[in-house]
């Protein structure tokens, strides 16, 4: 370790100094060592890069029912500041909705709504789950939430007969926002279905305050029609398994985020969106035409790991929660930048900013386009 | 012809019971005059082969089924009131609820009235397992196994095994997603001459599930293990014969969450019987 040179014919002054100054870096090192050991010890849960072996110990106050939302809302943000049994009423319906215009598919659905259901609970909650399978559904089916500590994540606890019912609870041990889907052998039919959905699990602290939270689920559907070809659409698999979508979509259809379904905020407001991918194939280029990330959650954890961000990768059974202000009215959209998805296969969304223009955030001054 | 030969030289077994040693023993019975008439009439024969099953048994990739009698098809709701007005034991507000859960023929307006579903030639469904079981006994039959269900489900109109054909198994899953859109009377007619295997009704096996069967039927029997089997995330791959056989892996998830007691609208039955030759 020292980087001392011994000198049987005595020290010349630089010499000495050098010395003395290794000694110096050296016990700094050392110091510092010590210091990152302590932190590590004392405090493992607050510093994010020791590895906790969690413990379930929140008293658990009281009981509430989950308020489950259809995308593109969000629940509430949790005001409480203590841990709770939350109910979460979960059911599936297989049901055929619009996936574009013209065009059905019969949908596997948390919730009965594409995506599935929003749910929002804190850190340290104990959530049983009630997972519900309408009597006239034609597959058994369950469900694995990326929250979940335990087997299958609730999958090996949920297989669910139509007409029937399953419960599991959990506890909350991770914050975080994450993926569920069902897990039902052959599980990329079921998600290719539409069996997907997000649960957000709020750290204690909360997440910081925002004007608008919206979700936003990103997926793709394998069809036996081509892109667009009228009537009920059914799963092409040799597509699926070879990985060449037909449609690849914001929360289940194409124009699910645009006209008047666009997302609506003002001039002035701070944006939160809760990104997710059902997949079940791609990993989708997020972007956000018009507009810079702020902050970005990477892969949904709960560290803002980067600021000023154009595009955030979002993982197939992933997530990534993207924030920024919104300071020019007009459309933002949404898109996947993997670009021929957004162009010829549904990819797009709109988030409609209205309020007053400001011509300095930009400005036409000379060309076809004006800027109102 | 094939039936009048079926009747002629068939004896059908009784239901196939398991024994004190919980081993599954077939036990040959001569079939009444009325019985075998009635499985000329209702019952196809089927020779012996091998298929191949979605989970194969270690060192076999195929497994032999011996030649056996399966109806020609599902049990009808106006068959089964018929069985339950015999067997009164089997009434909706009768049955122990350890053989059959609250739904059991909960779609009936009766428990002896089947309503417009007994007039028409419509599956029975919200059955259980066990009112399955002692239908087909009460004819002299019992449940087909997973391995003879299959081995029947594997032909096309044209092919005793179809199962590898793409175009196969993109129909069926077509015909699965939209499970009981068709009747049994519309449904296709396979090369052995059994009806509607396929999207009308799930159906009940012998083995469906490990919870009724021993260790020795476990350790042969391609069906039985389907809940022991991590039948849930990408695991369900691992071991399969073919993981592109989605129709197959379809058919174990719906075996697998199924409790003997279960009723459910989109499950139903038809009865087997062994043959022996005389």
């Amino acid at each position: 370790m020292s980087l001392h040179i011994h000198r049987p014919h005595g020290h010349t002054v630089a010499q000495t100094l050098l010395a003395l100054l290794c000694a110096l870096l050296a016990m700094l090192f050392t110091f510092s060592l010590a210091g990152c050991n302590r932190v590590a010890d004392a405090a493992p849960s607050s510093d994010h890069t020791a590895v906790p072996v969690r413990v379930p110990n929140d008293e658990i106050v009281g009981q509430e029912v989950a308020v489950l939302t259809e995308a593109p809302n969000v629940p509430p943000a949790i005001t409480r500041t203590h841990a709770t049994r939350v109910i979460v009423n979960l059911d599936v319906i297989e049901k055929t909705m619009r996936l574009a215009d013209g065009v059905d598919y019969t949908m596997w659905t948390f919730g009965g709504s594409m995506p599935g259901r929003f749910i929002r609970v804190r850190e340290g909650d104990q959530v049983e789950l009630h997972l519900k399978n309408d009597k006239h559904s034609t597959m058994p089916h369950n469900i694995d939430l990326h929250a979940v500590t335990g087997p299958g994540g609730g999958a090996k606890s949920s297989l669910t007969i139509p007409g029937g019912e399953s419960v599991f609870t959990f506890a909350a041990l991770n914050p975080g926002l994450y993926v569920y889907h069902c897990a039902t052998a052959p599980v990329p039919m079921h998600i290719a279905n539409g069996m997907y959905g997000m649960i957000l699990v709020e750290p204690k602290a909360g997440l910081p305050k925002v004007d608008r939270e919206f979700y936003v689920m990103q997926s793709e559907f394998y069809t036996h029609g081509k892109f667009g070809e009228k009537g009920l659409q059914t799963l092409d698999m040799e597509k699926g398994i070879d990985e060449r979508p037909t449609y690849v979509v914001f929360n289940g259809a194409v124009g699910s985020l645009t006209g008047d379904k666009a997302l609506q905020a003002k001039v002035g407001e701070r944006v939160r969106l809760f990104v997710g991918n059902g997949g079940p194939n791609l990993v989708s280029s997020f972007h956000v035409i018009g507009e810079v990330f702020d902050n970005v959650y990477t892969e949904g954890g709960t560290v803002a790991s980067q600021h000023n961000v154009q595009t955030t990768l979002v993982p197939a059974g992933g997530s990534a929660v993207v924030e920024f202000g919104v300071e020019k009215p007009g459309d933002l959209i949404l898109v996947d930048h993997s670009i021929f998805r957004a162009f010829n296969k549904g990819a797009l969304g709109m988030l409609h900013v209205s309020g007053d223009d400001n011509a300095k955030v930009f400005a036409s001054l000379k060309g076809l386009g004006g800027t109102h | 012809m094939r039936s009048l030969r079926l009747a002629a030289l068939i004896l059908l077994a009784a239901a196939q019971q398991a024994s004190a040693s919980g081993r599954l023993v077939a036990r040959p019975v001569r079939l009444a005059r009325r019985t075998a008439s009635h499985a000329a009439q209702h019952m196809v024969m089927l020779p012996a082969g091998r298929y191949r099953p979605l989970y194969a048994p270690p060192g076999a990739e195929r497994v032999a089924v011996a030649a056996f009698a399966l109806d020609r098809e599902p049990v009808t709701a106006g068959a089964f009131l018929a069985f339950v007005e015999r067997h009164p034991e089997w009434r909706r507000d009768r049955v122990r609820r350890v053989f059959a859960d609250a739904r059991y023929l909960a779609d009936w307006p009766a428990a002896t009235d089947a309503g417009a579903l007994g007039a028409q030639r419509r599956p029975v469904t919200q059955v259980s397992w066990f009112a399955a079981r002692a239908y087909c006994a009460s004819l002299g039959k019992r449940l087909p196994t997973v391995d003879e269900w299959e081995y029947a489900a594997a032909a096309s109109e044209r092919a005793t095994d179809a199962t590898a054909d793409a175009a196969f198994r993109s129909r069926l899953l077509a015909l699965y997603a939209g499970l009981g859109r068709q009747t049994a009377a519309a449904a296709f007619v396979n090369v052995y001459g059994v009806r509607a295997m396929h999207g009308v009704v799930w159906e009940w096996t012998l083995d469906f599930n490990s919870v009724v069967l021993d260790d020795d039927s476990r350790a042969t029997g391609s069906g039985a293990d389907a809940r022991d089997r991590h039948l849930y995330c990408a695991s369900a791959a691992l071991g399969a014969t073919d993981p592109s056989d989605y129709p197959a892996f379809l058919r174990h998830a719906v075996r697998a969450g199924l409790g003997a007691r279960s009723s459910t609208s989109t499950v139903g039955f038809r009865c087997a019987a062994d043959m022996v030759i005389s």
